[in-house]
């Protein structure tokens, strides 16, 4: 392999992975600490439909428009779970498995009824992903890492993943102690004036962007995989607030190039003849890793636990 | 804001006198809490429904009532914590919202998820977070401040320790220690003494009474009349509606407690003797 197939494939495609990994795993961990991970699975699903329209209705893949059809649809979700819990007096946890389970469906049958028009959006891409197509045609060598020209060619599903990163991770930086008091004690924060419930609706709003900014590249199981699985992780094996964040962050980049690295560079180095979905090997790698954690985590592992209190 | 601090600061030092009168102001005189017409429904049923108190200036508060009776929902109306269907607050003679500052919250232990990453240090900082504001960071002050509330609940030997890891009362003390890392001038304090030990009931009972004697006011929901009888300063009995409120010693009479718990609280007549008779919740 070449300098210049390494960067025109691999390099753009691996590094997309790994910012989709670190933008979910970064957000992840507010949805793990405050027990709310069915929130990130629910948002990432119920999206579907309201990206699909706007694709449907703008008849382009930009972010924009379908960042203002996600956010329509997780607004009617809101609405929708809110009404189903009160209606049916079932707990919240019920209501939303009921109401992103729908609009999923929903979202896939608009799929499948536009890809019959020949829309050029297809079901195996929002679930699965398509990291093979994340291509940078410009480097002809090295020198294209330093050159504006060939820079500004960077697909652009690298670039908005790159700056999302970068805005939400300021954003928690900036935010860092509130975050933090209205996960742990939402109710001492909103008495103290801290607003509790513009946080929360900061953090959905994050959420459903980097959803609508990971789907394209790497699909909704990834999605759905990268908010729960390294800040889970994170949280068997460390007690400190800030460790927690780090290591789900490195965690969740370590995920995403390994597996992107396993799934199809890597035997094709060692010169095997296959190679698998990127998405879904990185997917397995997280679940695979959080499996590890729960048996071998240092004070919360079962084995740990077992050792001791001797049944 | 500037002028409210030196005045605070000068009161607890208890030497009003000699603050410059320009600086005293002019709700010096305003009743730590005032509640009218307070109503707070659920899905429709009445919680709480029109009460008007207006807390004594120096005295510990205890809220008495039974199960359901809307002591919780009093307190977290008071902190703007649920939508209140009527009436107004107001905290030292102005809205709440110009307030937040000067009040402090003890939660019910229950509220939170006490699995949370963070040591009982960090916890007790988390009492600062209201002045060093939503882009602040907690900085040496802070944590020097915290530690010191840690100390005056005699947990300063577990600073490091994740929360978790704590028994029930030694978590009760590091809420109550962080709601002295608030420095408010009055407390909310939301069953305190819920299932603690007797060295964290004691420990409880020092920090109430030393906030009494620096001036600042504490409203406290607490079940077992025994204490209140010995601890307390005035009452407010509550079951939906205000019963009474006023001195301890006019409170606890059988007739009120009657009122208050209902028949079935109390088996047959109530002794002459009731306040004394220790009446803790089912829970």
């Amino acid at each position: 392999m070449t300098a210049a197939t390494f960067l025109q494939l691999d390099f753009p495609a691996g590094l997309t992975a790994v910012l989709a990994c670190s933008l979910c795993a970064m957000l992840g961990n507010f949805l793990v600490l405050r027990r709310q991970t069915l929130v990130g699975d629910a948002i990432s699903h119920a999206v579907l439909p309201g990206i699909v329209l706007a694709f449907l209705l703008s008849g382009t893949r930009a972010t924009g428009p379908m960042l203002l059809g996600a956010m329509a649809a997780g607004g009617i979700a809101a609405i929708l779970i809110e009404t189903v819990r009160r209606l049916g007096r079932i707990e919240a946890g019920a209501s939303m498995g009921v109401v992103f389970t729908l609009m999923f469906a929903l979202g896939v049958v608009l799929l499948e009824q536009g890809a019959a028009r020949g829309v050029d959006l297809d079901a195996d891409c929002v679930l699965y992903g398509q990291l093979e197509d994340v291509l940078w045609l410009a480097p002809a060598g090295w020198s294209a890492l330093l050159d504006p020209a060939a820079l500004a060619d960077l697909p652009r599903e690298l670039l908005t993943l790159a700056a999302l990163n970068l805005g939400i991770g300021l954003l928690i930086a900036a935010f860092w102690s509130p975050l933090k008091l209205t996960c742990f004690d939402p109710a001492l924060a909103t008495a103290m004036g801290l607003p509790a419930g513009v946080i929360q609706y900061g953090l959905v709003l994050a959420l459903a962007l980097a959803a609508v900014a990971s789907f394209e590249a790497v699909g909704s199981i990834l999605v759905v995989a990268m908010l729960a699985c390294p800040a889970a992780t994170a949280r068997l094996l460390t007690d400190r607030y800030d460790r927690q964040f780090w290591l789900s962050l490195g965690l969740g980049a370590g995920c995403g190039a390994l597996g992107y690295a396993l799934a199809g560079p890597l035997p094709l180095l060692l010169g095997l003849g296959w190679s698998l979905n990127a998405a879904g090997m990185i997917a397995s790698l997280s679940g695979l890793m959080l499996g590890l954690a729960v048996l071998l985590a240092p004070r919360y592992g079962m084995l740990a636990r077992r050792r001791g209190h001797p049944a | 804001m500037v002028i409210w601090h030196s005045h605070a600061a000068a009161w607890v030092q208890g030497a009003t006198a000699l603050t410059p009168p320009h600086t005293v102001p002019v709700t010096a005189l305003a009743p730590p809490l005032a509640v009218r017409g307070l109503s707070v429904a659920y899905h429709q049923k009445p919680v709480l429904w029109s009460v008007d108190f207006t807390a004594p200036a120096r005295g510990l508060v205890a809220v008495v009532g039974p199960n359901g009776a809307g002591k919780s929902t009093f307190i977290k109306a008071c902190l703007g914590l649920v939508p209140l269907l009527s009436g107004e607050v107001t905290v030292f003679g102005a809205p709440l919202s110009r307030r937040r500052r000067e009040v402090g919250y003890v939660p019910q232990r229950g509220s939170v998820d006490w699995d949370f990453p963070v040591s009982a240090l960090e916890v007790v900082a988390m009492g600062r977070y209201g002045r060093i504001g939503l882009l602040g960071r907690i900085g040496r002050a802070d944590r020097d401040a915290a530690l010191a509330c840690l100390d005056k609940v005699g947990m300063a030997d577990y600073a490091g320790r994740q929360i978790g890891q704590l028994s029930g009362g030694q978590q009760q003390r590091v809420f109550l220690a962080r709601a002295l890392a608030q420095e408010a001038r009055l407390y909310f304090m939301d069953e305190p003494f819920a299932g603690v030990d007797a060295a964290t009931e004691q420990a409880i009972l020092d920090v109430l009474q030393d906030l009494d004697r620096q001036g600042r006011s504490v409203i406290c929901v607490h079940h077992d009349l025994q204490t209140v009888a010995q601890r307390f300063q005035h009452v407010l009995l509550l079951n939906v509606e205000k019963i009474a409120d006023g001195p301890v010693s006019d409170m606890l009479t059988p007739s009120l407690l009657r009122r208050t718990y209902g028949g079935a609280a109390l088996d047959g007549p109530v002794p002459a003797d009731a306040a004394l008779v220790p009446l803790r919740s089912a829970e």
